[in-house]
C-alpha cells in the first residue's frame, strides 16, 4: 500500500509519471489552495484595519497624539 | 532523455534555469534592503513587510494562474488572426500533474499526454520559477515607489495585479517565441525592458497618482523637499546586490541550448538563443550587461554630480534602456545607450516631479518605466531589419513597432490597470494608511509595548543573577 504511485524503485523510471502522493486529488488541492490565498487576504484586510483603528484610538487624547509624534511608539 | 545528448540537453537545461533562481533571489533581498535604508525609521518594518510578503502571495497567484496566462494568450487573444486562447497548456494548470513532482513517465490522470509529460516534467519546476523570480521583480519594482503611506493590504493587491496577471500577459504577448507582438510587430526586448520595466514603471506611476505624495514632500510653493533615507549604506548595499541579481536575470532570459535544426538553421551544431529562439551568446550578454551598466554609471554620476543614490539607480537605469537589444547589441553601443537611458531617467524624474508633484521615492518610475520605455524605442532604429524571429512570417524589428509595443507595455499594460485598481481600492478607503498613522510611523504599533517588555527581561535576569548568587541579595532580604 502506497499513498504515491510507487510501490517499487525496481522499474524503469521512463514508465514512471507523478510521484506526489494521493494522485487524482489535483483539483482538490487547488481548491484548498484558493480557499487558504483568499481566506489570508479577507484575514488581513481586516487585522489591519484593527491596527490602525486601535492605535488612533490609543492617539485620541492630544497628549498621548503628541508623544507619539516624538517618539513614534506609543508607550 | 532517449540519448545520451537528449538527457544531457535536458539536465543541462532544468540546471542551468536552476541556477538563476537563487541568483534572481538577490534581487529581492535588494530590493528589500533598498527600501528599508531609503524609508524612514519610524516606518522601516512596515516597509521591509510590505516587500517581503509579496513573495509568498506572489508565488501562490503566478501557480494558480499566472504560469497559465503566459501559455494561454500568446494570441492576444483574438488579436492575432482570430485565434483566441491557445488550449495547449497542459503543463501550466494548477492541477495538472506537471505541477508537481513528475518523471515524465505516461500520464497518470486526463490532465496531460504523453509527449506533455516527456517534454516537461524536468523543466516545468524551474521554468516557472525562473518566471515567478522575474514576476517578485515587477511587484517588487513597485514596492519602491510607493514607501511610508500605502496600506500593505492594498499594495499586496497590487502586486498579484502586476505579479501575476498584466506583466505575464505582455510576456505571453511580447516576449514569447510565437507572441502576436512578435509575429506583427517585429517586437523585441530580449532582456526585458519593457515586459519587467516599463510595465512596472508603468504600474508604479499609476498607483502614484492616486496615492498622493507622502506628508511633507512637497512645500506649500509646490517645490520638492528631499526626504533622506535612514540608511545610506543599507540602500548602497540593496543596489549592489540587485546588480548580482541581474546576472541571473539575464541568464534567465535566455533559451540554453537548443539544435540548429529546431530553429530553422542549416547546421547541425548547438546554440543559445533568446526566449525569442534568436541566437545569441552569454559572452555577448555579459559584455553588453558590463558595459551598459558602465555607461549608466558613468552618465549617472555625471548628470547627478556625483550623488550616490543616483549613481548607483542610473548604473541600473543603463542596463534597462539597454536590455531590449543587448542580445546583439556592440559592447560600446550598449555603454552609450545605457548613458543615455541614465540621462533620461534622472532628468525625467525631476520633471514629472516637479511638473505633477508625483513623489516617487525611490525613483523607481524613471529607473525602470521611462529608461524601459526609451530602450525600447531606442532598439527599434538600432536593430531596424535585424529578424525578430528566427521562423519565417516574423515582421523585423523596426522603430514603429518597438514605439507601440512600449507604449502597450508602460500605458496599455502597465499604467491602466494598476491606475484602474488603485482608483476601485481609493474609493474604499483602502489604499492609503490614515493621516495620524503616517504622522506617528507606520511601525508606531510594533514599538507599543517594548520598552516595559526589555524592563521585565532585564528585571528577570537581575533575578537569576540573585537566585545563582552572583549578585547580592538586596537589603532587607525580600526580593
Amino acid at each position: 500500500m502506497s499513498t504515491t504511485e510507487i510501490t517499487s524503485w525496481a522499474v524503469d523510471l521512463s514508465t514512471v509519471g507523478p510521484i506526489y502522493p494521493f494522485v487524482g486529488t489535483e483539483m482538490l488541492w487547488f481548491v484548498l489552495g484558493l480557499v487558504f490565498w483568499i481566506g489570508f487576504h479577507i484575514w488581513q484586510i481586516r487585522f489591519e484595519k484593527q491596527t490602525y483603528d486601535d492605535d488612533m484610538a490609543h492617539m485620541k487624547r492630544p497628549v498621548l497624539f503628541v508623544r507619539a509624534l516624538k517618539q513614534n511608539r506609543l508607550d | 532523455m532517449d540519448s545520451d545528448i537528449g538527457a544531457l540537453t535536458v539536465i543541462f537545461t532544468e540546471f542551468y534555469y536552476w541556477v538563476t533562481i537563487p541568483l534572481m533571489f538577490l534581487i529581492h533581498v535588494g530590493f528589500c534592503m533598498y527600501e528599508v535604508g531609503a524609508s524612514r525609521h519610524k516606518n522601516m518594518m512596515h516597509t521591509l513587510m510590505k516587500n517581503t510578503m509579496l513573495i509568498p502571495l506572489v508565488t501562490v497567484t503566478f501557480f494558480f494562474f499566472g504560469w497559465w496566462i503566459y501559455f494561454a494568450f500568446p494570441n492576444g487573444p483574438f488579436i492575432f488572426e482570430g485565434k483566441g486562447l491557445v488550449e495547449a497548456t497542459a503543463n501550466a494548470v494548477p492541477w495538472s500533474e506537471l505541477m508537481g513532482a513528475h518523471l515524465g513517465g505516461p500520464p497518470a490522470t486526463e490532465s496531460t499526454t504523453a509527449d506533455d509529460n516527456v517534454f516537461w516534467a524536468r523543466i516545468n519546476g524551474v521554468f516557472w520559477a525562473a518566471f515567478l523570480l522575474f514576476s517578485w521583480t515587477a511587484a517588487s519594482i513597485v514596492s519602491g515607489a510607493v514607501i511610508e503611506r500605502i496600506r500593505s493590504a492594498a499594495f499586496w493587491l497590487i502586486a498579484v495585479l502586476v505579479g501575476s496577471c498584466t506583466w505575464v500577459i505582455d510576456a505571453a504577448w511580447g516576449w514569447h517565441w510565437d507572441g502576436w507582438m512578435v509575429k506583427l510587430l517585429g517586437y523585441h526586448d530580449a532582456y526585458a525592458s519593457g515586459v519587467i520595466h516599463a510595465i512596472a514603471g508603468g504600474a508604479a506611476l499609476g498607483v502614484l497618482v492616486h496615492l498622493g505624495p507622502r506628508i511633507g514632500k512637497f512645500r506649500k510653493d509646490g517645490t520638492p523637499r528631499n526626504i533622506a533615507p535612514h540608511n545610506p549604506w543599507l540602500v548602497t548595499i540593496g543596489l549592489f546586490l540587485i546588480y548580482t541579481g541581474f546576472w541571473g536575470f539575464y541568464v534567465a532570459c535566455n533559451v540554453p541550448i537548443i539544435a540548429e535544426a529546431d530553429i530553422g538553421a542549416t547546421g547541425v551544431g548547438f546554440t543559445a538563443t533568446t526566449i525569442y529562439l534568436t541566437p545569441t551568446t552569454l559572452s555577448a550578454i555579459v559584455f553588453n550587461f558590463l558595459l551598459s551598466l558602465s555607461g549608466g554609471m558613468i552618465a549617472g554620476y555625471m548628470v547627478s554630480r556625483g550623488d550616490a543614490f543616483w549613481t548607483y539607480s542610473c548604473g541600473l537605469a543603463g542596463i534597462i534602456t539597454a536590455s531590449a537589444g543587448n542580445d546583439v547589441y556592440h559592447p560600446m553601443q550598449a555603454m552609450l545607450i545605457g548613458a543615455a537611458g541614465a540621462v533620461i531617467a534622472y532628468k525625467m524624474h525631476f520633471w514629472v516631479e516637479r511638473t505633477f508633484k508625483i513623489d516617487d521615492a525611490v525613483g523607481a518610475v524613471a529607473v525602470h518605466g521611462y529608461a524601459g520605455f526609451a530602450g525600447l524605442v531606442i532598439c527599434g532604429f538600432m536593430l531596424w531589419g535585424h529578424p525578430s524571429s528566427p521562423f519565417e512570417g516574423y515582421a523585423a524589428i523596426n522603430p514603429l513597432g518597438q514605439l507601440i509595443g512600449a507604449v502597450i507595455m508602460f500605458f496599455v499594460l502597465g499604467f491602466i490597470p494598476a491606475w484602474v485598481l488603485a482608483g476601485m481600492l481609493k474609493s474604499l478607503g483602502m489604499l492609503r494608511i490614515p493621516h495620524q498613522i503616517e504622522l506617528v510611523g507606520l511601525d508606531v504599533a510594533d514599538y507599543h509595548g517594548r520598552d516595559a517588555e526589555e524592563l521585565e527581561v532585564i528585571e528577570a535576569e537581575i533575578q537569576e543573577a540573585r537566585d545563582r548568587g552572583l549578585l547580592p541579595k538586596p537589603a532587607g532580604g525580600s526580593d
